[in-house]
C-alpha cells in the first residue's frame, strides 16, 4: 500500500516536469495573447502612445523649427526620443492592468517559471512598441517627404526597441509597486537605458545619412551587445522584484 | 493536507507571525477567525507561494515551501477580495487565459463546466469589466477551480458584496467544498464562516490562539469562543 | 548607549587632519602649472574625490548582490550609505572638474564621454534614492534598491564604452597621453606627491564618513524599533 502511494507520488512528480516544460513558451504565448486580445479590443495602450508620439513630433518641429537642412541631421534623434518618450506610456500602462485587479497575483499563481512572466509581458510590450513604430515611421515619412522605410533602420529600429523594453518591462514591474508609480518610470528608465538609445540613435542617424551598412555596423553590433546584456540582466533580475 | 510549523514571517522590524503551527486534514474546511491586522492574510499569502517564510516548515500536499512551489501552486486554487481578472477580457477568454498558464487539457470542456458550475453560462462573452463585483466575485473562484484543485484558500471572499451577491457566493462555496477539496477560508465575519466551515481557527497575535471543530461549538456560541479566544 | 567607537574618533580626527594637509600640499607645495596656472590645483581633489566615490559605486554593486542572496537588511543599510557618500563625493568631483574645465576648456561643461556618464551616473543614484522613497514595506523596498542600484552599476560603463565611440577632450593624465585631449599636463615630482597623498587622504576620509553614515543607518533602525516596541 505504502509503495504504491510513492509511485502514484513520483509518476505525478513526472507529469508535472512534462507539464511544465512543455508549457513554458505555451505560457508566454498565452500572456502575449491575452494581452493583445485586450488592447485589440479597447486599443487604450495603444491610441495614447500614438496621439503622444504625434504630438511630440509636432513639438518637435516647432521647437527645432524643422526645415529640410536641420531635418536630416536630427530626424534620428528625434524618432528615438519619441519612441523613448511613447515607450514609458505604454510600459507603466501595460503593467498597471496587471495590478488593477491583483491580476500579478494571479500570474504569479500559476505553476510557471517566474521567467515565463517576464518574457510574456517582455514579448507584449515589444508589440505594442513595433506596432506604434509602424504607424510613426510611415507618418513621419509623408509629414517630412523622407523614406524612413530602409531594411537597415528597421532593422536599427527593432534592435533598439528590444532593449529598451526589456529593461523597461523590469523597471515598468519595480515602478508600478511603488507609491509614486504615476511619475516614476521615466526617472528610473531613461538613465539606465541611455546606452542603447545612443547606439540606436548613431545607428539610424549613419544610415539615414546615407551611410552604407558597414558603415554603422560598429553601432548595430553594440546595439546586439546591449540587447543580450540587457534581457540576461532583467530575466535574471525579475525573481526579485516579483517575489515577496 | 497542509503542515505548518513555528512559521515565523516578519516585515522588516515588524513581526506578524510568530510561531504558528497549523494543520489542516485532507477535506477539512476551516475557517481562519481574527480580527484585522492579526495576520490573516500574510498567513494566507505564504500558503499561496506569494510570499516566503522567515522561518518554519511549510508544507502542502506532500511539497515543501518555498523549494517546490510550482507544484504546489498546481494543486491550489485561490480565491482573494480582489478577482484577479482581466477586465477588457470575456469571462470565456480569461478562464481560456488561466487554463492556458495550467496547462490544462480539454480546456473547453472544463471551461463550460466551470462556467456552468459559478452561473455565468449566459453571460460568457460579456466583457468582465460589465461584471458587478458578485459575479465576478462568481467568476474569481471559477478561475480558482479551473484546474480541479485539491486544496483552496479564500481570503476574505465576500468583501464587497452585497446580500443577494453573498448568498449566490455562499452557493458556489459549498459546491466548491462538496467535491472533496480541503479548504481553508479567512474571514472577520462569524456568520459567514458558521455556515460552512468544519473547523473553527483564531488567530491572534500571530499564532493560533484556539480551535474547535464545529461540534465542539454549538452554532449559539462561536461568538463566545471567538471572544474567548482573543481574550486568552 | 551607544557610545561611539574610539577608532571611529581618532579616525575623525585623522581625517580632518588628512583633509587640511592634502589642501595645504595642493595649495601651496605643489608648484603652479606652467600653462594653466593656479587653477590646475583643483585637479589633486577632483581626482581624490572620483578615485572614491567610483570605488563606492563599484562596491554598492557588490552591496547589491549580497543583499539579494542573503536577505539581510543589514546589507541594504549599508548600501544605502555607500550611495549616499559616494554620490555627495561624485557632485563634488563634477563641480570641481567644471571649475578647471572653464579656463581650459573655455566652458563649464561639455558633453565628453566623462562628463556625460558622470552626469548620468549621479541622475542613477538620485533615481535610486527617489525609488526608496516610493515603498514603504523596508525588504520591498532593500530588493528593490538593490536591483537598481545592480542594474546602475551594470549600465554605467556601458553608456561610458557607448559615448567613448565619440573623440575625447577629457585629459588622460595617468594611463599615457591621448594626442587630442585639451589641457594636458604632465606631473613634476612635488605634484605627484600631492596627487597621490590626495587620493590617500580621500581615501581615509572617504572611510570615516561611510563608517559614521552606516552608525546613522543603525541608529534610524534602533528608533523605528523602539517605536515599534512602544505600539504595542
Amino acid at each position: 500500500m505504502a509503495k504504491q502511494k510513492t509511485i502514484d507520488n513520483r509518476q505525478r512528480a513526472i507529469g508535472d516536469e512534462r507539464q511544465s516544460s512543455a508549457s513554458f513558451i505555451q505560457a508566454i504565448g498565452a500572456i502575449v495573447w491575452k494581452d493583445l486580445r485586450a488592447e485589440f479590443r479597447s486599443w487604450e495602450l495603444i491610441s495614447s502612445m500614438l496621439v503622444f508620439s504625434l504630438l511630440v513630433i509636432l513639438i518637435f518641429n516647432f521647437a527645432l523649427e524643422l526645415d529640410v537642412k536641420t531635418r536630416q541631421s536630427v530626424t534620428a534623434g528625434v524618432l528615438w526620443a519619441t519612441f523613448a518618450f511613447a515607450g514609458t506610456l505604454g510600459l507603466n500602462r501595460s503593467m498597471a492592468i496587471e495590478k488593477d485587479r491583483g491580476c500579478l497575483d494571479g500570474l504569479l499563481l500559476a505553476p510557471v517559471d517566474r521567467s515565463v512572466i517576464y518574457f510574456g509581458k517582455f514579448f507584449s510590450n515589444l508589440a505594442f512598441m513595433l506596432i506604434v513604430e509602424a504607424i510613426v515611421l510611415p507618418v513621419y515619412s509623408v509629414l517630412y517627404n523622407t523614406n524612413l522605410f530602409q531594411p537597415g533602420l528597421l532593422l536599427v529600429i527593432l534592435l533598439g526597441s528590444i532593449g529598451y523594453t526589456s529593461i523597461g518591462t523590469l523597471l515598468a514591474a519595480m515602478s508600478v509597486q511603488t507609491r509614486t508609480r504615476d511619475i516614476l518610470l521615466p526617472i528610473l528608465l531613461f538613465p539606465v537605458v541611455f546606452a542603447v538609445l545612443l547606439a540606436a540613435v548613431k545607428a539610424s542617424g549613419g544610415l539615414l545619412d546615407n551611410s552604407t551598412f558597414a558603415d554603422v555596423s560598429f553601432s548595430i553590433n553594440l546595439l546586439i551587445a546591449y540587447d543580450v546584456i540587457f534581457v540576461a540582466a532583467s530575466f535574471m533580475l525579475f525573481d526579485s522584484i516579483v517575489e515577496e | 493536507m497542509i503542515t505548518v510549523k513555528k512559521l515565523v514571517k516578519r516585515f522588516g522590524l515588524k513581526t506578524v507571525l510568530r510561531g504558528m503551527d497549523f494543520e489542516v486534514k485532507p477535506g477539512e474546511f476551516v475557517a481562519l477567525l481574527g480580527p484585522n491586522g492579526a495576520g490573516k492574510t500574510t498567513f494566507l499569502r505564504i500558503l499561496a507561494s506569494l510570499s516566503r517564510p522567515s522561518l518554519g516548515e511549510v508544507n502542502i500536499a506532500g511539497f515543501k515551501l518555498p523549494n517546490e512551489a510550482a507544484q504546489v501552486r498546481a494543486r491550489l486554487g485561490v480565491v482573494s477580495h480582489l478577482p484577479l481578472l482581466y477586465g477588457d477580457l470575456t469571462a470565456e477568454e480569461n478562464l481560456r487565459f488561466y487554463a492556458r498558464m495550467y496547462g490544462i487539457t480539454n480546456a473547453q470542456l472544463r471551461i463550460t463546466e466551470v462556467l456552468r458550475m459559478i452561473g455565468l453560462e449566459n453571460r460568457r462573452r460579456d466583457l468582465v469589466r460589465t461584471y458587478s463585483r458578485g459575479m465576478q466575485q462568481r467568476l474569481a473562484i471559477g478561475r480558482a477551480v479551473l484546474h480541479d484543485p485539491e486544496i483552496m484558500l479564500f481570503d476574505e471572499p465576500y468583501t464587497g458584496l452585497d446580500q443577494d451577491a453573498s448568498s449566490m457566493l455562499d452557493d458556489v462555496l459549498k459546491t466548491v467544498a462538496a467535491q472533496g477539496r480541503t479548504v481553508v477560508m479567512t474571514s472577520h465575519d462569524l456568520a459567514r464562516a458558521e455556515e460552512l466551515a468544519t473547523r473553527f481557527d483564531i488567530l491572534s497575535r500571530g499564532v493560533i490562539a484556539d480551535s474547535a471543530t464545529r461540534r465542539q461549538v454549538k452554532k449559539s456560541n462561536l461568538l463566545e469562543f471567538y471572544k474567548q479566544a482573543l481574550a486568552g | 548607549m551607544n557610545q561611539k567607537p574610539l577608532a571611529l574618533k581618532v579616525l575623525d580626527i585623522v581625517s580632518l587632519i588628512l583633509l587640511l594637509a592634502a589642501a595645504y600640499l595642493a595649495i601651496v607645495v605643489a608648484p603652479t602649472e606652467k600653462v594653466m596656472g593656479d587653477v590646475q590645483r583643483v585637479f589633486y581633489f577632483h581626482v581624490g574625490t572620483a578615485w572614491v566615490a567610483l570605488i563606492g559605486f563599484v562596491f554598492t554593486a557588490v552591496l547589491s548582490v549580497i543583499y539579494l542572496i542573503t536577505k539581510n537588511l543589514k546589507w541594504d543599510r549599508i548600501q544605502v550609505a555607500a550611495v549616499e557618500v559616494s554620490v555627495v563625493f561624485f557632485l563634488i568631483t563634477i563641480i570641481l572638474g567644471s571649475i578647471w574645465a572653464r579656463p581650459a576648456w573655455n566652458t563649464w561643461w561639455t558633453w565628453d564621454p566623462r562628463l556625460t556618464t558622470a552626469a548620468i551616473a549621479e541622475l542613477i543614484y538620485i533615481a535610486y534614492f527617489m525609488l526608496r522613497q516610493g515603498i514603504d514595506d523596508p525588504d520591498k523596498r532593500a530588493r528593490f534598491g538593490a536591483v537598481y542600484a545592480l542594474i546602475g552599476g551594470l549600465s554605467a560603463p556601458i553608456t561610458f564604452f557607448a559615448i567613448r565611440l565619440f573623440r575625447t577632450i577629457h585629459p588622460v593624465v595617468i594611463a599615457g597621453a591621448n594626442a587630442e585631449a585639451e589641457g594636458n599636463f604632465s606631473m613634476s615630482g612635488d605634484m605627484l606627491s600631492a596627487f597621490f597623498f590626495a587620493l590617500f587622504a580621500f581615501t581615509v576620509i572617504f572611510i570615516d564618513l561611510f563608517w559614521n553614515r552606516i552608525r546613522l543607518g543603525e541608529f534610524q533602525n534602533e528608533v523605528e524599533e523602539m517605536k515599534l516596541k512602544a505600539s504595542y
